[in-house]
């Protein structure tokens, strides 16, 4: 936890992010298995959802939400900027190639 | 001394107030977290990408095997909160209470790990291989998804690839809870399992290999206890929670990326 250690530590906020972790992951199941979504808008979704859940898991259990303004905005920014790098690397290329039908020109 | 008081009281040759507002350990563990995070964002952007590039997607879980995704994810949920207990009782100097919560999320822990080992050898049984398998004698060419190994090797690649970096960091994981809550009492326990391993599993499984990982676990493990033997303290637990919650971060990824956008409608 914070070394200032200056917010509320109660233990109940805690069960509560456990619950609504739990409960997001059966949103994405039943999403998932009923396949309510075209795949590419599928990813989209269930993305999202992740980055919430991970927000949760971040801010509260690995407590970056209690540490100071500086350290939280370091390694958002940093990590962020590193995966929108990646996202250019990767996903024009894959806008630009159509997929050949059934696979074929990609098999081993 | 804390930092606070070395800077307090202007003593001579105090180091200065760390600029994050907290202890160095925990900033080169949100650094390290930080590149891992790359590591496997890496993984995911190459599976996500093949998943939109490649048609048709192969679709081999069904639903016993989401169901066994849900229970390995609630899994690890609960391995987080059980790890921030075991912070709360690290911080308040109950040891006793703070190895039990340890040792809940080892259970957590190992839990996944053995259902995502089952997972592994169905799916191979039904003949989903990577080359390396098929050189163990693992993988059967003849199953309900041969033909995908065939047809599709980057979705076998990927899976293997992505699911196999993060058992890894779940095995070290639970490794890194053991000696935090028993220290040099638990390298015994380590061996056990390790030479156990080795003796039981086949040559053929795929785990008959991968389980020397814990043998090379068992040797870091044990110079570290030997060239620096401590009474792990909350600041300790708290950086190891750090790396357990990262674990589960990833998994919140993995689950709907691979598992859920590949599910087979029966």
């Amino acid at each position: 936890m914070s070394d200032a250690a200056t917010h509320d530590d109660s233990k109940g906020q805690y069960f509560w992010v456990w619950g609504a972790l739990l409960v997001l992951t059966a949103v994405e199941v039943v999403l998932g298995y009923k396949q309510v979504f075209e795949p590419v808008r599928m990813i989209e979704v269930l993305l999202i959802l992740s980055i919430i859940k991970s927000a949760l898991i971040i801010g509260y259990f690995m407590h970056l939400k209690f540490e100071k303004a500086i350290m939280r905005w370091m390694l958002v920014i940093s990590v962020t900027a590193c995966f929108v790098i990646m996202y250019c690397f990767f996903f024009p290329d894959a806008d630009r190639v159509k997929p050949p039908p059934h696979g074929v020109g990609i098999q081993g | 001394m804390s930092d606070a008081a070395a800077v307090e009281h202007g003593l001579p040759g105090a180091y200065e107030a760390p600029l994050f507002g907290a202890y160095s350990k925990k900033v080169g563990m949100w650094l390290f977290l930080a590149s891992d995070s790359l590591t496997f964002g890496a993984l995911l952007f190459a599976f996500s990408y093949n998943r939109i590039y490649t048609t048709p997607w192969p679709t081999p879980f069904h639903v016993a095997s989401i169901t066994n995704a849900t229970i390995m994810t609630a899994c690890l949920l609960s391995s987080s909160l059980t790890m921030v207990m075991a912070v709360f009782a690290a911080q308040r100097n109950d040891r006793a209470w703070m190895r039990n919560w340890l040792v809940a999320t080892m259970a957590f822990g190992t839990a996944f790990i053995v259902l995502h080992g089952m997972e592994w050898s169905k799916l191979i049984d039904e003949g989903l291989t990577i080359p390396w398998f098929l050189k163990l004698g693992a993988g059967a060419s003849t199953g309900e998804l041969a033909d995908v190994s065939k047809n599709t090797p980057q979705f076998s690649a990927t899976f293997f690839g992505l699911t196999a970096m993060h058992m890894l960091h779940v095995t070290i994981g639970v490794i890194y809870l053991g000696v935090m809550a028993f220290r040099k009492w638990f390298l015994p326990v380590l061996a056990v399992i390790w030479i156990a391993g080795a003796l039981l599993i086949p040559a053929s499984n795929v785990f008959h290999y991968p389980v020397h990982a814990l043998g090379i676990a068992l040797v870091v493990a044990t110079i570290i206890l030997v060239l620096k033997p401590k009474v792990y303290d909350a600041q300790d637990v708290e950086i190891c929670g750090l790396y357990w919650h990262f674990v589960d971060l990833v998994w919140m990824f993995i689950f709907p990326l691979v598992y859920l956008m590949s599910t087979k409608i029966s």
